[in-house]
């Protein structure tokens, strides 16, 4: 299956320029795309998450609009063509 | 002979550049911009000197940049420089403080990191291993971190022998005598203010930790309250805050070439944290700690800031420059040990760490 990936500008240096990625995962969660994304753009893998695989405390991650915190985390599903959009909090000053 | 003069802040990295002896600085940056720099180290044991980094990309997370041609360029590696191993469940917090070894040693970098370890690279910065020693050692869950975090912010390799001494807020110093294998808490005689016992074995809030030009064995301690020197490698501490207008303070700094001279910046405390009555002073010592001389000259007075435990740095230089950079963004250099201060920058975001040294 494909989901299409959706980066904040500050990230898309990191994929050569690319704010829309569309990215095969092995299996069906959260985590199975983003071990792919990181696979293939490592540097932008560390970006969004620590070596212990957990989402950074300011990044949030969407499945299909919804925040994945009040989801299953890493464990949310994500269909065929679904939309998984990466975005910085609000946090910061 | 250019003078460099790294200044790591909360939202990026400015290099400052002297190509007279120190009258003058030119300020380039900003480097990293938007990323706290809170470590920095300038490694002028290869070709080409090396800027390293620790940074804080604030959302997106911790590593170690570098920089090989004076921030016109900067790498990282994809899989993270620092990067603890799967079996500890841990994740890197914060770079806190990068030390290069001797030239006998090329290659090797420590790093104290939060939470509480010890990293050594053998490649310029570009990997660290895990000092597992130190990981492992019993009391490290015990560890507590201070208001900054728990960390690793001191590392002290000695260079004529196996022997590195750490210190950390809190967990307070620890030697290893065999490059990082075993560790020793060595505090006795460093107090604490905030726990039933005054002198407990570890566990202190020790802010930094500076080594005699002279004695590899004499040892300076800026306490969380208390100044304290060492003449065995830290195995006992006496005070030698009398005379000093406060006992609080973060840095300490001793001088590369002159044994008994080291410099402090006191703070009154513990609530306040900012210098006695506003005027921002440097206090030197040329007895290790018998007298301290106050220094001032350039300093401001109505200075309601403080100084960080790594934004005090000395020079290679003859006589030494020494360097105080604050939380409101200013940089002041010393090319006479302190007598005389200039500004270098000011308007900068809060001052983290300055390091200075001498390009050929």
């Amino acid at each position: 299956m494909t989901v299409q990936v959706l980066l904040p500008g500050v990230l898309a240096a990191l994929t050569g320029g690319e704010k829309h990625l569309a990215v095969d995962p092995t299996g069906d969660t959260l985590g199975d795309l983003l071990d792919a994304l990181a696979a293939e753009h490592p540097l932008l893998g560390r970006r969004i998450r620590d070596e212990t695989g957990q989402v950074r405390r300011f990044v949030n991650v969407y499945v299909d609009g919804d925040d994945v915190r009040f989801e299953g985390g890493l464990a949310t599903k994500v269909r065929d063509g679904a939309e998984v959009q990466v975005l910085p909090s609000v946090a910061g000053g | 002979m250019t003078d460099l003069l790294a200044i790591g802040t909360r939202k990026g990295l400015w290099l400052a550049r002297s190509d007279d002896d120190r009258r003058t600085w030119t300020l380039d940056g900003p480097h990293l911009l938007a990323q706290e720099v809170a470590a920095v180290s300038i490694d002028t044991r290869l070709p080409s000197p090396r800027v390293l980094a620790g940074i804080q990309y604030g959302h997106w997370g911790p590593t170690v940049m570098w920089s090989d041609d004076l921030g016109a360029t900067w790498n990282e590696s994809d899989h993270g420089a620092i990067r603890f191993p799967e079996d500890t469940g841990a994740a890197l917090a914060r770079v806190w403080q990068l030390r290069p070894d001797t030239a006998d040693r090329p290659g090797v970098v420590w790093a104290g990191c939060e939470p509480h370890s010890l990293w050594r690279s053998t490649d310029g910065g570009s990997s660290f291993e895990l000092v597992r020693g130190l990981h492992d050692h019993p009391h490290r869950p015990t560890w507590q971190p201070g208001g900054g975090g728990g960390a690793v912010h001191t590392v002290l390799p000695d260079p004529a022998s196996d022997r590195v001494t750490i210190a950390m807020s809190t967990g307070g110093v620890y030697v290893s005598d065999d490059g990082g294998e075993k560790w020793e808490p060595r505090n006795r005689g460093i107090t604490v203010n905030f726990g039933p016992d005054p002198l407990p074995e570890y566990g202190q809030c020790v802010h930094k930790v500076a080594v005699d030009a002279g004695d590899p064995d004499r040892l300076y301690a800026q306490n969380h309250f208390g100044v304290f020197r060492s003449d065995d490698a830290g195995v006992s501490w006496t005070s030698i805050a009398g005379g000093l207008p406060a006992d609080f303070g973060f840095p300490i700094v001793s001088s590369p070439t002159t044994p008994g001279t080291a410099w402090v910046v006191p703070l009154v405390a513990d609530m306040q944290r900012v210098p006695p009555d506003g005027r921002l002073r440097v206090h030197r010592t040329c007895d290790a700690g018998e007298t301290w001389t106050e220094l001032g000259e350039g300093l401001p007075d109505d200075a309601w800031i403080a100084v960080m435990r790594d934004a005090f740095c000395a020079d290679a230089g003859d006589p030494t420059g020494i360097y105080v950079g604050t939380r409101d963004g200013c940089v002041y250099a010393s090319a006479d040990e302190g007598d005389h201060f200039s500004l270098v920058a000011d308007h900068l975001p809060d001052v983290l760490t300055v390091r200075a040294a001498k390009l050929s």
